[in-house]
């Protein structure tokens, strides 16, 4: 008796593995189709699960000006947590890692001063 | 499923190695003991819900520790603590999703009657007045082997329930509605303040 193909043994696993879950799947629907009544009904099939009704469309649009918002965020939270460090470590910093942080610095002014011009800074009642 | 076995044979049968079930009772041996609730806690209560939920009192020895974050998957709804008015529509909606067979425990007083927030102007007076009760718990709030008690009798409900015949469970009645009518806000109570279709009050004789 010779040997089988080893990959005879895979087929079998891939057999397995499909009949396996299907059987209860298939025993779940002839249950299904033989004794439990489907009771569809609006709230049922809705869309949301939480308990509350959903309001209005889901594919909504984000308005592009918050774009203002991430810049000045970057200008007054990110650019103070870069400014602590740099500050605790200034005396022994090289020059080029000061040149860098400068002109990291000056990208953020930059930021700044172009917001300023925009008027976003100006306070709304 | 009409012709019973005997159960001197059977228990006889079962000595010598032999089970003999019925296409029921497999079925029901299986919701019974895999019985997955809706992950919803309102109030006190449901602290005590997650105490039987943890490890020692343990509710998955009952088969009911999977606690569905989502209506469609959930079988049971224990409407653990106060229903307040602003609450109650939601608890209806989130029991209309809820896929048949479907089961609920009222816990405690409150999801009872409204319990000792029954005087409140803002707390529903039972759960049972927009859903159906399979299980009540009295108590403020119960113990989890209250709790556990009532998981039991649930448990033997199922066990209980027919699958055909005329005495069949109700949620194999095509008759029988899935879903309840949501209650909305009204003036000065929720609009209607009961679902005459479920809410049956015990009738109060007064001796004279």
């Amino acid at each position: 008796m010779t040997a089988p193909n080893p990959y005879v043994f895979i087929v079998i696993f891939v057999g397995v593995a499909l009949v396996f879950p299907l059987i209860p799947l298939g025993l779940a629907w002839l249950w299904r189709r033989f004794f439990q009544p489907p009771k569809p009904g609006a709230e049922k099939n809705a869309i949301y699960e939480c308990g509350v009704e959903s309001i209005g469309e889901a594919q909504i649009q984000f308005r592009s000006q918050y774009y203002l918002y991430a810049i000045i965020f970057l200008i007054f939270d990110v650019e103070a947590i870069f400014l602590v460090p740099f500050a605790v470590a200034f005396t022994g910093l090289p020059v080029g890692a000061f040149i860098a942080i400068l002109v990291f610095l000056l990208l953020l002014i930059e930021g700044l001063v172009w917001a300023w011009g925009k008027g976003c800074l100006q306070w709304e009642r | 499923m009409t012709e019973q076995i005997d159960e001197g044979l059977r228990s006889e049968l079962q000595r010598q190695g032999v089970w003999v079930t019925s296409m029921q009772e497999l079925y029901n041996w299986g919701r019974k003991n895999s019985i997955w609730p809706l992950q919803f806690g309102l109030a006190c209560c449901a602290i005590e819900m997650i105490a039987t939920a943890a490890s020692r009192y343990d509710i998955a020895r009952f088969g009911g520790e999977v606690f569905r974050p989502s209506p469609r998957q959930a079988d049971l709804m224990i409407v653990a603590g106060t229903v307040t008015k602003k609450m109650a529509p939601q608890i209806v909606r989130l029991y209309n999703q809820m896929p048949d067979p479907k089961y609920v425990i009222s816990m405690g007083a409150c999801a009872i009657s409204g319990g000792p927030f029954k005087q409140g102007y803002n707390v529903l007076k039972g759960i049972d007045r927009y859903i159906p009760v399979d299980v009540y718990i009295p108590g403020c709030p119960p113990r989890p082997e209250a709790l556990l008690h009532a998981f039991m009798e649930l448990q033997s409900k199922i066990d209980s329930q027919k699958l055909t015949g005329q005495n069949r469970a109700e949620h194999l009645n095509v008759a029988q509605p899935s879903e309840f009518p949501v209650p909305s806000f009204g003036e000065h109570d929720l609009e209607p303040p009961a679902n005459p279709d479920v809410f049956h009050p015990p009738k109060i004789e007064r001796q004279s």
